[in-house]
């Protein structure tokens, strides 16, 4: 600055003043900085409260898990030992059921969006979207009323099955499977479908043997996205599914489930079944983080361009 | 188009040609017709299962709404043993734990999703924004568990205790001794399981405002604070409130984790040391025990939430998606 030369009128101290920044521009740039900094500290809490449930889980439940756990099936309330065998087994028979239910309706409802743009389809979609917010426990409802209830009126004695719980989970795959489904599927070039057309195959082998096989790793992203939000359902599973004791494999019967498992574990009194309930929390995110991968995995696989 | 050859072996399935193809080719025709229907029937059973939801849950509850009519909303008494069912508290309990989540999580989720959006360099956004994703991920049991050994002895401990002893006790929302099954700790662990949706949700919004609106912003002098201020919230304002209005849908409906804090009382107060009930909690615990009248209030219960997160998430939706054609709108002309 010395080399410029002032206007006569200023004195070197009044030229320094007016080239510092102002008070309120000082302020307006503090106020920028803090406000940074407080955006930075909600990002942390957020950070900070994942790292606090998985580091729970993780160190709670490692030094519980043992071969027993993946073998053993419950004790009697008080006794030392037992394990999570028949939680583990039923939540992989439910999820089985639920992506029978759930796939096709939910694959071909994808491809219906892809075919289709008309204000019905729209709307559909919209309902879709709102299917996806109705709280689990409601769906749960649903499946005791039309599955639970008329079981038990025809055969005494009979109630709560896999088959019930496995309606709920179903259903509750829908939306997320639509969804992906289409999504992917619009990423399939146009002009891929119209040669396959213009070759002279019809729609549905247009869809089949072209659309499809192209997408594929993007809707097997979409199943296993949608298996990795049911796996920890539990709520709906609660009047449907219900828990059982007794080793069971068979859909007409009440079956454990792994999130059954970790909530009655967890809400009862016994210090040893607290930690069989952390066992089975790191087993499930384990089976949730495994979904979830691969799901990335699969997309990444991907055949579009 | 020229005619469809047949000679050549040349099949038309297009619109265009959808009256020749269909006299030429009917087998085909068939095959597509039946690939329509199949689709369609998929795509309509959503329609399907949303109304045979609300069909059965009317139906079901029609015996409770028989015996106690409109005063099943505005009874607080609750003893399945007397048959007399009121949904009061469960209602109070609902939205009041659902208010305090959001209260807590809002300034948070926002906050976050400003620093997503706006602050952060991209290698600390991405793997902030991948463990939001992970807290979306991490099942509501799970939370309760973390809720029930980790959180409720901290709040005990550091938040409860301190402020019981405190002049603040004189406040009605704290008042009560403190036993830790209660409105605080349900209203923390819900404010943890909203806040990653609402962040997400708010991220994507402020993502999607154009560039030039910023620059603009900058171009004029405006400090980040202001332009974020001045300029990116307003313009997305309707998006984070359909955000938020997501995320309070998700408190109402959450069942798992509250259940196994908020101490299962069929009472209503105003303190948050006290235990307290939602609707969907009283569900979880008591719908595979109960039947006749009992269960007909239970179903009238799950009827009351469906219809309250149906309408708070519908409207959501709406903002959201207009906000997104608005953005879309200037997107393009800019």
């Amino acid at each position: 600055m010395t080399d410029t030369k002032p206007a006569p009128t200023l004195k070197g101290a009044e030229i320094a003043s007016l080239l510092r920044p102002s008070r309120r521009s000082r302020f307006r740039r503090y106020l920028s900085a803090w406000v940074t900094g407080i955006s930075a500290a909600a990002a942390t809490i957020a950070v900070f409260a994942l790292l606090s449930v998985l580091l729970y889980i993780l160190i709670g439940g490692i030094g519980a898990i043992s071969l027993d756990t993946f073998t053993q099936g419950p004790v009697p309330q008080g006794q030392a030992g037992g394990g999570l065998r028949n939680g583990i087994v039923g939540t992989l028979i439910l999820m089985s059921i639920a992506s029978v239910i759930g796939l096709p309706i939910g694959i071909l409802g994808g491809v219906y969006q892809l075919e289709t743009n008309t204000r019905f389809s729209r709307t559909l979609r919209f309902f879709t979207d709102v299917m996806n917010s109705i709280p689990s426990i409601v769906m749960g409802i649903f499946a005791y009323l039309i599955v639970v209830l008329p079981v038990a009126e025809l055969y005494p004695g009979h109630a709560f099955s896999a088959f019930a719980g496995g309606v709920a989970l179903g259903f509750l795959m829908i939306p997320t499977v639509m969804r992906t489904t289409e999504n992917i599927l619009r990423l399939v070039p146009i002009a891929l479908r119209d040669a396959s057309l213009a070759l002279g195959a019809t729609r549905w082998r247009t869809t089949w043997s072209v659309v499809l096989p192209a997408a594929r790793g993007g809707i097997v992203t979409g199943i296993l996205l949608a298996l990795a939000r049911i796996a920890g359902e539990t709520a709906p599973l609660l009047f449907t599914a219900f828990g059982n004791l007794d080793f069971n494999v068979s859909l007409d019967k009440p079956i454990d489930a792994l999130p059954l498992n970790i909530f009655n574990y967890a809400t009862s009194p016994y210090e040893n079944l607290h930690h069989l309930a952390l066992a089975g929390a790191i087993i499930l995110l384990a089976i949730i983080l495994v979904l979830s991968l691969a799901s990335r995995y699969a997309l990444k696989n991907q055949t579009i361009e | 188009m020229a005619e469809p050859s047949t000679t050549l072996g040349l099949e038309l399935h297009d619109a265009s040609s959808r009256g020749l193809a269909a006299s030429l080719h009917l087998p085909k025709q068939i095959g597509d017709r039946i690939y329509k229907g199949v689709l369609t029937a998929a795509a309509i059973s959503v329609l399907l299962i949303i109304i045979g939801l609300l069909l059965e849950l009317v139906l079901g509850s029609r015996q409770s709404f028989a015996a106690f009519g409109l005063k099943f909303f505005s009874d607080s008494d609750w003893d399945p043993n007397g048959n007399k069912f009121g949904a009061l508290p469960f209602i109070l309990g609902t939205l009041y734990s659902s208010f305090w989540s959001l209260v807590l999580a809002l300034p948070i989720s926002i906050f976050a999703a400003i620093f997503l959006s706006e602050v952060a360099p991209r290698w600390l956004e991405r793997p902030i924004s991948f463990m939001v994703e992970l807290l979306a991920g991490i099942p509501s049991v799970v939370y309760g568990l973390w809720g029930l050994f980790v959180l409720q002895p901290w709040l005990v401990k550091h938040v409860e205790g301190p402020i019981s002893s405190s002049a603040l006790s004189h406040l009605p929302i704290f008042g009560d001794t403190p036993n830790g099954y209660d409105m605080l700790a349900a209203s923390v662990i819900l404010a943890i399981m909203i806040l990653p949706y609402i962040t997400a949700v708010s991220r994507d919004i402020l993502r999607a405002i154009p560039r030039s609106v910023r620059e603009a912003s900058y171009a004029l002098g405006a400090t980040k604070w202001e332009t974020i201020k001045g300029v990116v919230l307003p313009y997305a304002r309707a998006g984070i409130i359909g955000a938020v209005i997501l995320g309070f849908g998700r408190a109402l409906g959450e069942t798992m984790a509250v259940t196994m804090v908020i101490g299962n009382a069929p009472i209503f107060k105003l303190s948050l040391f006290q235990s307290g009930y939602t609707l969907a909690s009283v569900i979880a615990n008591e719908l595979s025990e109960a039947s006749g009248l009992y269960r007909s209030a239970l179903i009238e219960i799950g009827l009351c939430l469906f219809i309250v997160t149906l309408l708070v998430n519908i409207g959501a939706k709406l903002l959201i998606y207009y906000t997104a054609q608005d953005i879309n709108a200037v997107g393009r002309k800019g």
